[in-house]
């Protein structure tokens, strides 16, 4: 891009600044497969329009990757979406919204460091597609709640069948939601919160 | 109708960091792997991870605040000023690579000469501990609660 052109230069509208006295950011990521509302959750919560950030990797440096097999390195791009609520005057929570294919977890590694914790966002239609993530942040140690987005047309498991299904011990959240309402949204999010209040209470955080 | 079924995974010890995006210089084997008897062995190896060539990297997260401590010298790159004139109030490595369109990884590499040059400061996340604070998760709560 031209960073030359000072009056062109992309940036946060006005209202969209954060005050002088922003000392921290803590963030949460939001995970699950694709289509499944991720972005669409960060967007009904998040106060400044989502902005995307990317990465560009090789495939060497993705791991496993012999779709093409190919020798040569191919640059792929990984975005992440993301939004910001700010919390007081000197705190700001950040919402990032990942991508859920298993080659991107290298990219991973470096998000879920430090998040205070993750939703695991699922579609009852596509249930597994969420196993190696929710795989993955228990390996990781990061604690997360289950938000079933609900799809008109998807099945409806009684919570019990899905805590089976999903093998989740019993203290672990799992919620409806409608992503597009901010209020739901919000919802998963103070249960997500309150679960790791609880984590907290009881010491059991790691 | 049955949902498919998973089985729970145990918390592992974290893998080594490794940068996902620059090439790496080939390396020995690692003596473990070549049956070293204990940590005891092979003091220097804990340094042979570092020291790629790219140069020191500032610890940045996506969400380490970047604040200007000036505006943009004589001296800086284009690349430079545009951060510079960003970052006049507090903007998340994230924004910054968002509204610079620039990759995460460049990001870091040019708030790293900035931060040396000291023109700007970084203010570093409050991340995840194994003693949680729970003023912090407290003040979260009642920030969303605000939403």
């Amino acid at each position: 891009m031209d960073f030359n052109g000072s009056d062109t230069l992309p940036g946060p509208r006005t209202e969209d600044h954060l005050p002088h006295t922003a000392q921290a950011a803590v963030k949460i990521v939001i995970v699950g497969g694709f289509g499944v509302g991720k972005t669409t959750m960060v967007g009904s919560v998040s106060e400044i329009r989502p902005l995307t950030t990317e990465e560009t990797m090789t495939q060497a440096g993705i791991g496993v990757d012999d779709d093409y097999g190919s020798e040569s390195k191919t640059a792929t791009t990984v975005a992440m979406d993301f939004g910001r609520i700010s919390i007081t005057e000197k705190l700001v929570l950040y919402l990032f919204g990942t991508p859920g294919q298993e080659r991107f977890w290298f990219l991973w590694n470096g998000l879920f460091e430090g998040a205070l914790g993750a939703v695991v966002l699922v579609d009852t239609r596509r249930l597994e597609v969420s196993f190696d993530v929710m795989g993955r942040l228990e390996e990781g140690g990061v604690p997360f709640v289950v938000a079933v987005n609900s799809f008109p047309d998807a099945p409806r498991y009684p919570v019990e069948e899905l805590r089976t299904a999903l093998d989740l011990s019993p203290d672990i959240p799992i919620i409806d939601c409608d992503v597009r309402r901010r209020a739901s949204s919000k919802d998963v999010l103070m249960t997500l919160m309150g679960f790791l209040h609880s984590l907290a209470m009881s010491g059991a955080l790691t | 109708m049955t949902p498919p079924r998973r089985t729970r995974r145990r918390p592992q010890p974290p893998p080594a960091p490794q940068p996902p995006r620059l090439p790496q210089p080939s390396r020995p084997p690692s003596r473990d792997a070549a049956g070293a008897k204990g940590p005891g062995d092979n003091p220097e190896r804990l340094y042979s991870v570092t020291g790629s060539g790219d140069g020191a990297r500032a610890e940045l997260d996506l969400v380490t605040l970047i604040v200007a401590r000036s505006g943009p010298p004589v001296s800086a790159t284009p690349e430079q000023a545009a951060v510079l004139r960003l970052c006049g109030t507090p903007l998340s490595v994230a924004e910054l690579s968002a509204y610079l369109r620039l990759p995460f990884s460049t990001m870091t590499v040019l708030l790293t000469e900035l931060i040396a040059a000291e023109l700007v400061q970084a203010r570093a996340p409050i991340v995840r501990q194994a003693l949680p604070d729970r003023s912090l998760l407290e003040a979260v709560m009642h920030g969303l609660q605000r939403l």
